[in-house]
């Protein structure tokens, strides 16, 4: 079994799955079982006081079975960010949810792009340390910030791809590496996992390839036009592309190198 | 005519009895407890304080998890 640790949190799959933007619960309930993840991720908000008998996300996700990580989507300063971590606990200690521990930190900088906003960050992450969570905290492909976000005590740093939601997949490949490679410099163990901007299985097989511990994402499945086939396809990619990463690709080289030999060719050769 | 205050309930103003408490407002407006957690004045308030008696201005977050990424 392929087991990787954030923290306490010991994960037997490597992908991370919201719960956001599908047509209905059922749906959802379909694409998470497809994708065969075994975190999914939530929102906190207000509770509608109108029509309190509307359906509950609580109702139709199995929490025997997926453990919850709750995220701080929407905030857009470290004091509401560690509000809502802190209502989402508490919400998920009342469901003895293994998730009421960990957090998914969203501090953004606006609302048009959904990028987040480093500085907020890192004071979020220092304070929800500080109060006993797990911190997942969601971040730019900036190496440095991520850095810095692990030196706040982050428990797993999670660089986007592309902004969230833009399908726009993995955009700087470089940049992921480099968070990769100074993130897990003398902590090899260190959990990086890529969030936001899959658009489609074969970003999430690039994101493992270049080294990620996991990806994370939603809409690439929400919004397909067939979302159980898409979680089915996410599923395969990140176990193709977690394989070709064990596997040791071969390096990229400038010219070709023949798979048949030469000797004994009878054909002539130009140039010889 | 029993005595009223005004608090600030999800951002909306609300007139409850004097002596209302966060358990009695959970229940007015038919949420389940265990299905929501709460703020009290922008602090997170514990069940095991959900007898807290409301004053006037209070402000409340009842909250609970929806679909998100």
């Amino acid at each position: 079994m392929d087991v990787f640790k954030i923290k306490n949190f010991s994960l037997n799959n490597r992908l991370f799955i919201g719960t956001g933007k599908y047509a209905t619960y059922e749906l959802m309930q379909q694409a998470l079982e497809a994708s065969g993840c075994q975190v999914v991720t939530v929102a906190v908000r207000r509770e509608r006081l109108i029509d309190a008998h509307g359906r509950s996300l609580l109702d139709y996700l199995d929490l025997s079975k997926y453990v919850i990580l709750p995220n701080t989507a929407g905030c857009f300063t470290a004091d509401d960010a560690i509000r809502v971590a802190m209502l989402g606990r508490d919400l998920l200690e009342k469901q003895k949810n293994a998730g009421a521990n960990w957090v998914k930190l969203e501090v953004l900088g606006d609302k048009k792009t959904l990028l987040p906003d480093p500085v907020g960050t890192i004071e979020a992450t220092r304070e929800l340390v500080k109060e006993g969570f797990t911190v997942l905290a969601y971040t730019s492909d900036d190496p440095r910030s991520a850095v810095r976000i692990k030196e706040a005590g982050a428990g797993a740093v999670m660089p986007a791809g592309s902004p969230i939601g833009s399908g726009q997949g993995i955009l700087n490949p470089l940049n992921i590496s480099l968070c990769l490679e100074l993130l897990k410099e003398g902590d090899p163990a260190f959990p990086v996992i890529v969030d936001a901007g899959v658009g489609t299985a074969s970003d999430v097989a690039i994101a493992m390839e270049l080294g990620a511990d996991g990806v994370l994402l939603n809409t690439g499945i929400a919004h397909a036009k067939d979302p159980v086939k898409m979680a089915v396809a996410m599923r395969h990619a990140l176990e193709a592309g977690r394989l070709s990463y064990q596997s040791g690709r071969i390096p990229r080289k400038r010219y070709a190198t023949a798979s048949s030999p030469f000797d004994g060719v009878i054909s002539y050769i130009p140039g010889e | 005519m029993p005595f009223t205050m005004v608090v600030k309930v999800n951002g909306q103003s609300q007139t409850v009895p004097d002596g209302t408490t966060v358990r009695q407002l959970v229940a007015l407006h038919k949420l389940a407890p265990e299905k929501v957690a709460i703020e009290w004045n922008r602090r997170l308030l514990k069940s095991e304080r959900y007898d807290q008696v409301l004053g006037n201005g209070d402000e409340v977050e009842i909250v609970t998890f929806v679909g998100g990424g």
